[in-house]
């Protein structure tokens, strides 16, 4: 039931708008609206119930076990909401004076600060809205400081293969090209494919590590030195940061720029979607091509730097502040955490996904990397089983739905078949992972017994398998009343 | 341990398990060379009691005041169930709906919150949403280039009417794949785009225009004529336009002969709190023969395997995840749960109530302007029609203006001295239905005694 | 394989097939092992006829639920036309890759390029590398 269905004409919720201006209206009709949108005539209390209908048809944090790998899927704890949440905040104009401001802008300058200490970098900006927007603020401040010394030949730019599909999309918005790399048979970058790759013509390179494949690239510091004797730059992607938090640091590893997930490392709910914020750390090679704007601090006064206080930025990346209320949670997610808290986050990560590696390996799955410490995520591939059984990784992470578990997320990356990429973060407890195990377990007998079953899961949720084709053929994106 | 469910037994279990002794020779791999210290300068943590009282005082030194400021983010009443149902667990704390079956209530939402933006900016489709007004209207360039297959260049005009920072934030992202943005300079009289200004550039390659309606300084542009001149070169139009204004001012769907190709702008003042600026969203729509150009998320409706209606994203193979260095946009986490906001605000609201606040609102400055034009030395800078925002000039400096009726907890407006040094001493005020007649005849009493 | 390569075409190492007509046309398509390896198709974008394109530039795409792929033109020349039937019913690709389910003709202007080009067998051992 749509709630264009809900509809009547002439019903409304007349609370909720202000008393009609029966007044003349000053704008002639020529700029004025013939006709009314479709939107619906409906009463508070249906609204009420129809969109709380819809969110129970939601899998969510708040209600499954969702180990969704490099999504970081942790708890977000309602205290931050609540205070992020806080009259004061909700209403304070982006353009309000800075007198009026103090209080918002001490939190933001006060992650600014703790970030720095988090990545090793010494200089933070946080209006990138989003990972990729933080990717692209990263690659093209590597574009700008290569410009201001006339190094202009630098055209490429180096992906893993691994790599998220952010990374060589940023590269190319950009205006550079992408050179892929691939991984050897450990998981880690393949170095002597990428000492054939680098040259003159790179301007960078963008890695995750630990990388998408659920490991720590144990030659970071030979692929560094590579790079930049080279006269490249590298590019931290920040995506899998929960699991280094408090042990190794982007700046330390050699990295000369980085962004971080806001809403993955640092709790911010992912909002069905979004809002994420992907705050970008540098080095002091790239430091002064922050985007605006940043936050400074003055004796005991915060205020805005602007593009007037920062000549060579790449410039403003959104019309205000970013996601500011998202900047505003993670703030106070660190401050609850402290910095002992935020250590723990990464060894109760990956003590979680190690143990369950360990079981999951124990009852029968095939691992990507058996050889490998898991690092806060790991990779089960049913490359075997997709051949044999016929059940391939997309219907048993429909199976799991059954079970009243989230999917791990599932074909990515790419170059490892059929494969289960699992995170199940700090927050679960052990009997929740032994109950995933368990359900997984079961599965597999499933597999080797009913397989029917599981082909045609999930049999339990709100609809059965869609139809995907149908859905990109003959494209419906818009109601239209019969 | 905050937020963390292990028990001492639980880990040593887990660790037994494993095969270690230790957390720490989980991190066996890392070279020891590269471990760092503890994060000193990190405070410690705090309780949420003492977080509290720590937000509280934060929150205190953010004033509250009468704020008659606009400039691309609008403060509208919210109605109570708006951010009631959002909040929810379920909408707030799922994650992309990637396992549709898993996610049909977010799916739902997205594909009726696509009804009803496509139907208000009277456009064929909509995405699922971009970050915001100005990153939108960035990507809304780019899928112009990529969509106009009757141009070859790289050339986008774009009204010096525009909010200056979507100007800014454009150039940011669009500078570096060597497109150019020229700027159309505003009528000094109306400040609107005359079309006299744009006929050096008829007959050249032109991949779009880009339109604002109304723009930065509330002018109601002359979208008709724009948009034809526009199309009679071969370029794409592209409106950025006010989601509240589009209730009461004729839709980018109906502009000119042919209508604009894509649509963008700010959703925030569609149940989204100001909040210092974001999280809002980006809307975008366009033409039905556009949509495999469109970036971002899109939510189709189809069939399951048993024939029952459902919802799923679609035409994923012009995003980033499949389609790598070649998609559409880099853009893979959106604003999806102010999209769920405003999806919601639009239901209680509907076509009447929208329409309503826009005629409130625009209501309210016309009562601004005639208390303005009583003040000597306040002048009303354009003479053209306008929506719920006007410019002004003031006989003393803006800054020094602004600081006095800050401290009597007056917003009064936006410098447009630095934006627009042409403009002389200029403010840009802006009213809402949230503003009583009252609190603008206050504002005009506190401006009229800081100039005497 | 089960899969289909037809002896009297050639075909590029991008899986692209070539049938040569008269008066120096030729006939392009992808080949039934690509089809597999995407999927359902659900849309086909083509190049625009008069259109001049080199061998190796970028022809047009083909794209699945689940994926999207380039399709490269192996012979350089003018587009003379294009399956137009594709943009309501891409299927074709996916049930006759080699007849209703061609995607354009060129008119080409180097024979040498088509002799560079691979015979079924070649192909046929490129495919079960790639499989190994």
């Amino acid at each position: 039931m749509l709630i264009f269905e809900d509809s009547k004409p002439g019903r409304r919720a007349a609370l909720q708008a202000p008393q009609a201006q029966a007044d003349t209206l000053d704008i002639p009709s020529e700029f004025l609206r013939a006709s009314k949108p479709c939107l619906p005539e409906v009463s508070e209390l249906q609204v009420v119930r129809h969109f709380t209908r819809l969110a129970q048809k939601n899998f969510s944090i708040d209600t499954h076990f969702y180990p969704l790998g490099s999504c970081t899927m942790k708890y977000n704890p309602r205290g931050v909401h609540r205070l992020a949440s806080l009259p004061a905040f909700l209403e304070r104009h982006p353009l309000a004076p800075d007198v009026h401001s103090q209080g918002y802008l001490s939190c933001a300058y006060g992650l600014q600060e703790i970030l720095k200490e988090i990545t090793g970098m010494p200089a933070v900006a946080l209006s990138p809205m989003a990972g990729a927007q933080g990717e692209f603020a990263g690659v093209a401040m590597i574009r700008a400081y290569h410009n201001s010394r006339g190094d202009k030949q630098r055209n490429e730019i180096l992906v893993p293969d691994a790599a998220h599909g952010t990374n060589p999309a940023s590269a190319v918005m950009c205006g550079y090209k992408v050179r892929e790399i691939p991984t050897a048979s450990d998981g880690d970058v393949d170095i002597e494919a990428l000492k054939q790759i680098v040259g003159p013509q790179t301007a960078g390179i963008m890695l995750t590590n630990p990388s998408t494949l659920g490991v720590f690239d144990r030659r970071i510091e030979e692929i560094s030195q590579l790079i930049h004797q080279a006269g490249g730059l590298l590019y931290y992607d920040g995506a899998n940061l929960n699991a280094i938090l408090g042990k190794v640091r982007p700046g330390d590893m050699g990295f000369d720029v980085i962004h971080l997930n806001l809403h993955k490392t640092f709790a911010t709910p992912h909002g069905g979607g979004g809002p994420g914020c992907g705050p970008v750390a540098a080095g002091p090679r790239l430091a002064e091509y922050l985007p605006t704007p940043r936050v400074g601090k003055d004796g005991d006064s915060f205020y805005w730097l602007t593009e007037q206080d920062c000549p060579h930025s790449i410039g403003r990346m959104s019309a205000f502040m970013g996601n500011a209320g998202i900047i505003l949670r993670a703030y106070i997610y660190c401050r609850l955490l402290g910095r002992e808290g935020l250590h723990r986050v990464a060894e109760y990560a990956t003590l979680n996904a190690n143990y369950l590696m360990k079981c999951l390996a124990e009852v029968g799955f095939e691992l990507a990397f058996p050889e490998r410490r898991a690092t806060h995520e790991f990779i089960v591939t049913l490359k075997k089983a997709a051949k044999t059984l016929k059940v391939n990784a997309m219907e048993v992470a429909k199976r799991l739905l059954d079970y009243g578990f989230h999917a791990p997320t599932t074909y990515f990356p790419l170059l490892i078949p059929e494969c289960l990429l699992i995170e199940p973060t700090e927050t679960e407890s052990k009997e929740e992972l032994d109950r995933f195990i368990a359900a997984m377990s079961s599965i597999l007998e499933e597999m080797q017994h009913e397989p029917e079953l599981v082909r045609q899961a999930p049999h339990t949720m709100p609809v059965h398998r869609l139809d995907d084709v149908k859905a990109a053929k003959e494209l419906d994106l818009v109601w239209q009343a019969e | 341990m905050p937020y963390i469910p292990h028990t001492d037994a639980d880990v040593k279990m887990m660790l037994d398990t494993i095969g270690v002794n230790d957390i720490e020779d989980l991190f066996d791999e890392i070279p020891r060379s590269l471990r760092c210290q503890p994060m000193d300068k990190i405070p410690q943590g705090i309780s949420e009691m003492q977080a509290a009282q720590l937000l509280g005082k934060c929150a205190q030194q953010d004033v509250r005041s009468l704020c008659f400021i606009g400039a691309g983010a609008y403060e509208h009443h919210i109605p109570a169930a708006v951010w009631d149902i959002t909040s929810r667990g379920e909408f707030m704390t799922a994650y992309t709906p990637y396992q549709a079956e898993a996610s049909q209530g977010t799916l739902q939402v997205v594909y009726e919150y696509q009804t009803m933006m496509a139907s208000l900016m009277g456009m064929d489709v909509s995405n699922a949403s971009l970050y915001d007004g100005a990153s939108a209207m960035a990507e809304a360039v780019l899928m112009a280039i990529r969509a106009n297959r009757r141009s070859k260049s790289h050339v986008v005009l774009v009204a010096g009417s525009l909010h200056p920072n979507y100007r800014k934030v454009a150039h940011t992202i669009v500078a570096n794949q060597g497109i150019e943005l020229v700027e159309i300079p505003f009528d000094g009289t109306g400040g609107h785009i005359n079309v006299a200004s744009l006929q050096q550039y008829s007959g050249q390659d032109i991949a779009a225009l880009v339109i604002p309606q109304p723009n930065f300084f509330g002018v109601l542009e002359d979208v008709d004529i724009l948009t034809d001149w526009a199309h009679a070169q071969n370029a794409l139009v592209i409106g950025v336009v006010n989601p509240i204004a589009m209730s009461l001012l004729k839709e980018p769907g109906q502009w000119g002969t042919d209508g604009a190709d894509i649509v963008c702008g700010e959703g925030q003042p569609l149940g989204v709190p100001l909040a210092s600026g974001g999280p809002y969203f980006g809307f975008m729509c366009c033409k039905q023969k556009f949509v495999r150009q469109l970036p971002g998320r899109i939510v189709g409706r189809t069939v399951d395997s048993e024939g029952k209606l459902g919802f799923t994203l679609t035409l994923q193979a012009r995003e980033q995840h499949i389609r790598r260095s070649k998609a559409t946009s880099n853009i893979c986490t959106n604003q999806g749960l102010a999209v769920t906001a405003a999806t919601i605000h639009m239901s209680l609201l509907g076509a009447e109530g929208i329409k309503q606040v826009a005629l409130a609102s625009h209501a309210n400055c016309k009562l601004l302007s005639q208390h303005l034009a009583e003040l000597t030395g306040v002048d009303v800078i354009f003479n053209r029609h306008y929506f719920h925002e006007i410019a002004v000039r003031l006989p003393k400096p803006v800054a020094s203006t602004l600081a006095k009726l800050a401290q009597q907890g007056i917003q009064a407006g936006y410098d447009l001295s630095a934006d627009y040094p042409e403009l002389g001493q200029a403010l840009l005020i802006c009213t809402t239905e949230t503003k009583s007649a009252e609190a603008i005849k206050t504002f005009c009493q506190a401006l009229a005694d800081s100039i005497i | 394989m089960s899969e289909n390569v037809p002896s009297e075409l050639r075909y590029a190492e991008t899986h692209e097939w070539v049938r040569e007509e008269e008066n120096g046309i030729c006939v392009i398509g992808i080949t039934d092992h690509a089809q597999h390896l995407l999927g359902d198709l659900v849309y086909v974008e083509l190049p625009e006829a008069e259109n001049n394109i080199r061998s190796g530039d970028e022809a047009g795409v083909v794209e699945s639920v689940k994926a999207a792929s380039d399709v490269y033109s192996p012979l350089s020349g003018e587009v003379i036309a294009v399956n137009e039937a594709l943009a309501d019913t891409p299927e074709l690709v996916n049930q006759d890759p080699y007849g209703d389910g061609w995607l354009f003709k060129i008119k080409f202007i180097n024979h040498a390029e088509l002799e560079e080009l691979l015979d079924s067998e070649s192909y046929n051992e490129k495919v079960a590398a790639e499989e190994a």
